[in-house]
């Protein structure tokens, strides 16, 4: 569930989905420290999901300098250097995560709790998941208003569908792809250190999550906001599900999901004609 | 004939290897001459299908792991009987795989390779009955063309009967690969890469050629996968992890997908620079993404396009 962050740009930003998986980790780890570094300096507990916002947002930022010096030159490529670019990002990411952070999961300890927890329909849920859910909730609309309502937003979608036309009514590329990345990668960090309390930063975390992000976007259809939606609700309760039934299943499950949905609707559940 | 030189100098100089060098470095030989079978395998997808696939350790993993199983549950102990279950379980399940991949192209095929790769490790890592888990499997010496080679001290087996092993298959791989793309076959496969419409209308089914190379390209990986086993007497999953599939899709690069030998050149520098840059620092990850970051946007023809003559080295389609 407080994933959706994350699984919104991977649908945003597929051609650099590779890439949000070092970023989630790095916004993890930076989220870790952040808090850390918050409560030592005598900081009040209840406030930690501020510096742990603020780190994923910041850090998210990379993404200028990444686009500006990297990224911007193989724009003319195949996609698959594209591809191939991200990565060599995350095999450095990866290490310079090591060399900063070290190779242990690192976890804000209690902090998880802080906020106690709530009683919904006979189960206990903490009240930081319901924070998170609604944060995401408030990202995704934020999202979609961008998207569908702003200047902005339309400028986007021009140029996704045609860039030589939005190139010559006189949008300027460079400026558009940098900023529409530094969103994806705030977006990816951001997501990456709301989910720190919850779980712990790992190296692994990134690609299971792209992975799934990738089986929840294929599930409801490329480009579509209400297939990812159903997409992700479809993979949150099969995990939830196979969980409780067959552990082994857990993950396995979905990719099984994604198999079938690709067999019966190569398009998605919600995907209209590419 | 430059060409035919160089290649008659490298194979005698691999033949020889072993009397002149240490058995450091004979020893690191062995996981080059997998995966430059692996490569040659990638590379008719890669460099020849204009398909990037982000999964084939799957059929790295599904060849390592066909020895171990049939070494450690079962009788058998012959190196030829294992590669042949490799290359038809490798096959089986390339073409499971491909018929849903092939649809798609570029980023999706990448990604839903990428899906495919990361649902078998998954697999490795939880059924751990069957795969032991996270412990990976051990690797019981094959036994060579009949010969059961058990008693021999393992540098010496690794050195000797299992180099020259590893080299013949090597050998073979590389002439069944050379005549696969200088076939009828490989120049259909190419142009469905260059004008897949063109190629549609000409009555190739674009699909299906891109099934075919997927299938080769898996069976090689498996091929390639099944001889890595041995070397370390041990196999577990990161082989079959996506890390490992980037890893070979650089490789190809480095080395330069549009040449032949590209690949298996660039396996060679691959292997053979992590070992030196491993010995200095722990973080070669960091050096080697900087150094794929610098070949992709400076250098897309690898080091075949920089150093061999200059081919048409067609790298950007846009």
């Amino acid at each position: 569930m407080s994933f959706k962050a994350a699984r919104l740009v991977a649908e945003a930003l597929l051609d650099a989905s590779l890439l949000v998986a070092g970023q989630v980790e790095l916004g993890a780890y930076t989220g870790v420290s952040a808090v850390t570094a918050f409560t030592s300096a005598g900081g009040p507990p209840a406030l930690f999901i501020v510096p742990l916002a603020v780190a994923g947002l910041l850090v998210g930022l990379v993404g200028i300098v990444v686009e500006r010096g990297l990224l911007r030159f193989v724009y003319d490529r195949d996609e698959s250097f594209q591809l191939l670019l991200t990565f060599a990002l995350v095999l450095m990411m990866e290490d310079v995560i090591r060399m900063t952070w070290g190779t242990a999961p690192r976890s804000t300890g209690g902090l998880y709790l802080v906020y106690g927890q709530a009683r919904l329909l006979d189960a206990t849920v903490p009240v930081y998941n319901l924070i998170v859910i609604a944060a995401s909730l408030l990202i995704a609309l934020a999202i979609g208003w961008l998207l569908t309502r702003t200047a902005f937003g339309r400028i986007i979608r021009a140029s996704a569908d045609n860039r030589e036309m939005a190139e010559a009514l006189g949008v300027d590329m460079g400026r558009l792809y940098v900023r529409v990345f530094t969103l994806g990668t705030v977006l990816g960090t951001l997501g990456g250190a709301l989910v720190i309390p919850s779980t712990a930063a790992m190296s692994e975390m990134g690609i299971e999550l792209i992975v799934e992000a990738f089986a929840v976007v294929v599930i409801g259809g490329l480009g579509s906001m209400r297939g990812a939606f159903v997409g992700a609700l479809v993979v949150g309760v099969l995990r939830a599900l196979a969980i409780a039934v067959y552990p082994e299943l857990e993950m396995l499950v979905i990719y099984l999901i994604v198999i079938v949905v690709l067999l019966l609707r190569p398009r998605g559940l919600f995907g209209s004609a590419a | 004939m430059r060409g035919r030189a160089v290649l008659a100098a490298v194979a005698l100089a691999a033949l020889g290897l072993p009397w002149v060098t240490p058995a450091y470095h004979v020893l690191l030989m062995l996981p080059f001459m997998a995966y430059a079978v692996v490569l040659l395998g990638l590379n008719l997808l890669f460099g020849h299908a204009g398909l990037v696939s982000f999964g084939h350790a799957l059929f790295i993993g599904i060849g390592a792991y066909t020895g171990a199983f049939l070494t450690t549950h079962t009788p058998v102990r012959s190196l030829e009987v294992i590669l042949v279950g490799a290359a038809v379980l490798g096959a089986a399940a390339a073409a499971l795989v491909g018929a849903l991949c092939v649809r798609y192209v570029k980023i999706y095929f990448g990604m839903l390779t990428l899906a495919f790769g990361m649902l078998f490790y998954t697999f490795l890592l939880k059924f751990y009955r069957l795969t032991g888990g996270d412990e990976g499997m051990r690797v019981l010496r094959p036994s060579l063309l009949g010969l059961s080679l058990d008693a021999m001290p393992k540098t010496q087996y690794l050195a000797g009967p299992y180099y020259y092993y590893s080299l013949a298959v090597l050998a073979l791989a590389t002439l069944v690969m050379w005549r696969i793309v200088h076939s009828p076959f490989g120049l259909c496969l190419r142009t469905t890469r260059d004008n897949p419409a063109k190629a549609e209308a000409l009555g190739l089914g674009v699909t299906r050629y891109r099934w075919y190379a997927f299938v080769i390209s898996g069976v090689y990986a498996a091929v390639g996968g099944a001889l890595l086993g041995p070397p370390t007497g041990n196999v577990d999953p990161t082989l079959a992890y996506w890390t490992q599939s980037g890893n070979i899709v650089f490789m190809t690069l480095l080395g330069g997908f549009a040449s032949f030998f590209g690949p298996v050149l660039g396996a060679f520098v691959f292997i053979f620079l992590q070992d030196t840059v491993m010995s200095v620092v722990v973080y070669w990850r960091l050096i080697f993404g900087a150094l794929l970051a610098v070949i992709v946007i400076f250098a897309p023809g690898g080091l075949m396009g920089l150093f061999g003559r200059n081919r048409a080295v067609e790298v950007s389609r846009t």
